[in-house]
């Protein structure tokens, strides 16, 4: 008996269609991407109903965790201004240089004695340093204040508008923790502010 | 794989001397893997789930003496305490027992719309809503905090306040075993 023969096809496919798909897809990736900071203190954010979106720019975020408190404010010539103002208000000289490295660093939580060390080290000594946080006392002239302040003033001068608050707290964090804060902010009359939280379905 | 179209270069007898005709198609394969890789990059580091902000609202502690007389039968005051508990009343402290409830959806969302209702129902309009006042002890979480004020915004509450919670209140959370 003949044995039929199986025409053997051509394994190779026509990519161009593919090709175009993933080309698509990665233009859109690129364009809405925005990459993800790494944040120095890892905050677990409880998960709220709410949908609208943080804000992307003038806008300074306090994390809340592990007793600590971290400052974090956006746009990289705010922080290189504020810097320069805090350095005055506490007689601390910041070359350019540091200024140019701070202004890259986007949260932090360092008293601003140790700031300077801190800016001197690399981004991978950076994150295994111990950051105690930014300290909060009861006194009226607290560091925290002082930062909130003066981002407030840097903002208002180089973008002409009010900075805006958000607060991001741990999720285990114990109330007064997050009072504190709040404290701070209400004592120079911030009324209005934002707890970031993550999405949940009712 | 490799397409390279290769005919049409046969040896000519004699006549004219052709030049190869190359042909347009090229192997894409390894595009598609770089694009592909690619996109796998740009979806690990982006943030897709963006964060989101609940506003708040806190009195201005500067402005003093403006503060509106409130009927007590419409003020439903909030006590958080330890371990995701919540007690609450209704009217002047002391005058009844607090109510112990925890959150969730058969919990405290089902009382806020269950006397919102009520208070709404007895009161004449048009200012017959319900006052939440929020007193968190110090032993509450702060997602404790932040999970009353989205049930407060759920439930549709007109009107609610973030206070201090006073001694002879926490003195009471303690006796029922939530501070």
């Amino acid at each position: 008996m003949a044995r039929i023969k199986v025409p053997r096809k051509s394994t190779a496919m026509d990519m161009t269609a593919m090709c175009d798909v993933a080309f698509l897809l990665l233009t859109f990736f690129i364009l809405t991407a925005k990459l993800r900071q790494e944040d120095p203190l890892h905050v677990d954010v409880p998960a709220s109903t709410t949908v609208i979106p943080v804000p992307d720019d003038n806008v300074a975020t306090l994390s809340v965790g592990k007793g600590k408190i971290f400052f974090g404010i956006e746009g990289t010539d705010i922080r290189e201004a504020l810097l320069d103002e805090m350095g005055k208000k506490y007689n601390i000289a910041f070359t350019p240089t540091e200024k140019k490295r701070f202004a890259v660093i986007p949260t932090f939580g360092v008293p601003i004695a140790q700031l300077q060390q801190y800016i001197a080290l690399d981004e991978e000594k950076r994150k295994t340093y111990p950051q105690a946080g930014i300290p909060v006392d009861t006194t009226e002239n607290n560091e925290l204040t002082n930062w909130i302040y003066e981002a407030r003033i840097v903002t208002r001068n180089l973008k002409n508008q009010e900075l805006r608050f958000a607060i991001k707290g741990d999720a285990r964090e114990e109330y007064p923790a997050y009072k504190k804060v709040v404290d701070v902010l209400q004592k120079q009359a911030i009324n209005k502010f934002s707890l970031i939280t993550s999405l949940k379905t009712q | 794989m490799a397409e390279l179209d290769t005919s049409g270069g046969g040896k000519h007898k004699g006549g004219k001397i052709r030049s190869k005709k190359a042909s347009t198609r090229i192997d894409l394969t390894a595009m598609v893997d770089l694009a592909f890789l690619l996109i796998t990059f740009f979806i690990m580091t982006t943030t897709l789930a963006k964060p989101k902000a609940m506003d708040m609202f806190m009195p201005d502690k500067t402005k003093k003496g403006v503060q509106l007389p409130v009927p007590e039968t419409r003020t439903m005051t909030l006590w958080l305490g330890a371990n995701d508990k919540i007690e609450w009343y209704i009217g002047a402290p002391g005058k009844s027992r607090p109510t112990i409830d925890n959150f969730g959806k058969d919990g405290i969302r089902k009382t806020l719309v269950e006397q919102n209702k009520k208070i709404e129902e007895t009161h004449q309009g048009p200012d017959n809503y319900m006052i939440v006042l929020v007193k968190p002890s110090d032993k509450s979480t702060y997602k404790d905090f932040v999970n009353i004020i989205d049930e407060i915004n759920i439930a549709g509450i007109k009107s609610y306040g973030v206070v201090d919670i006073t001694a002879p209140e926490v003195a009471q959370l303690k006796k029922d075993g939530n501070y």
